[in-house]
């Protein structure tokens, strides 16, 4: 290993700074605007206009627009690559969406559950409690 | 160190793994990696209260839900502040990006109007809604909705305090490589904050909508 900080990608330099994490272009910066516009305005339309008349259809529609807005952000407004900081960012990430599905999945999974099983109790039941 | 010291201690330090010409550590150059791990926390925490408002966004307590009290259209003007105030911080970037001091501040001037207006419309939203008795403590829903939406415009409130702050230090300073480390951190807050919201606007107000 060198104790300099080795970059595959030569690009990287054109930016003074060393790590390789570009502030991006005016060309980038405006197609995530107009593709976040866009990804913003359809999913917004389509539950003010209740044009898909199925709910579970339009839910599952304006979540898949959340996804690719969210990607698009990465990309064009964060400057995600796989190579700043050799890596450790997307590393990072991809630990973070890991513990995010965990996390969501887990909870709402286990309370449900917890909700739908358990007894119900009655207002008499609860008179009775310690 | 005296020359007799470093005799004795000869020996020892020449075992292979001390490293004793460390190399140099220019000042911030993890600041990057780090703020970017604070940043994967700060998605947690948000996980959080996603998970907890998926668990009780359903708790109306026989309360107010979504559908009386969300109004779509100013919920999509709030995003559009955001949006906008996403792209104009990008151009005080490019600004920085050339050296244009005037312009940085210019563009994190515009983007501070813009955070302000998502701010205020989101408090009247607030104020609209405890005005009408759903306050946090009327059901689990509101409870989660507050902890939640609160949460981000938390966020966005010190990332506006961040925000001049730094058109502050740009004018004392100008635009030193310290200066330049911090306008990219917070350029990460921001987008990042703007990230969220379409976790907010989605899975809160679209999905309450339907």
């Amino acid at each position: 290993m060198g104790t300099e900080h080795a970059h595959p990608n030569p690009q990287a330099h054109d930016h003074h700074d060393e790590h390789g994490a570009s502030h991006g272009s005016m060309r980038e910066y405006v197609v995530g605007f107009l593709l976040s516009v866009v990804l913003t305005a359809i999913p917004f339309w389509l539950v003010m206009s209740g044009a898909i008349p199925d709910k579970q259809t339009t839910a599952l529609v304006i979540m898949a627009f959340a996804v690719v807005q969210i990607v698009v952000h990465m990309i064009y407004f964060l400057h995600m690559n796989t190579k700043s900081e050799n890596g450790w960012t997307v590393m990072a990430l991809i630990f973070t969406i890991v513990l995010v599905i965990i996390t969501l999945s887990g909870s709402l999974w286990v309370m449900f559950h917890l909700n739908t099983n358990m007894m119900p109790m009655s207002v008499h039941d609860m008179g009775q409690l310690p | 160190m005296t020359a007799t010291a470093h005799n004795l201690d000869q020996p020892k330090l020449q075992a292979a793994f001390y490293d004793l010409n460390e190399h140099d550590h220019p000042e911030g150059g993890s600041t990057m990696l780090g703020f970017w791990i604070y940043l994967m926390s700060d998605c947690l925490i948000f996980a959080m209260l996603f998970a907890a408002y998926g668990v009780l966004g359903g708790s109306l307590a026989a309360g107010p839900g979504p559908k009386d009290l969300f109004d779509l259209p100013l919920v999509a003007l709030n995003t559009a502040m955001l949006l906008f105030s996403s792209i104009t911080y990008g151009f005080a970037m490019l600004a920085m990006e050339k050296g244009n001091k005037g312009g940085t501040q210019a563009w994190l001037l515009v983007t501070a109007l813009f955070g302000a207006a998502f701010l205020f419309i989101e408090l009247y939203e607030f104020s609209h809604l405890i005005h009408e008795g759903a306050t946090p403590m009327r059901s689990g829903f509101l409870t989660a909705f507050f902890s939640l939406v609160g949460t981000h415009g938390l966020h966005v409130t010190f990332g506006m305090i961040w925000l001049f702050t730094l058109v502050v230090q740009v004018a004392k300073k100008g635009l030193i490589p310290a200066n330049k480390r911090r306008l990219m951190c917070l350029s990460l807050f921001w987008h990042f904050l703007d990230v969220i919201w379409i976790g907010v606007f989605t899975f809160v107000y679209l999905m309450g909508m339907l």
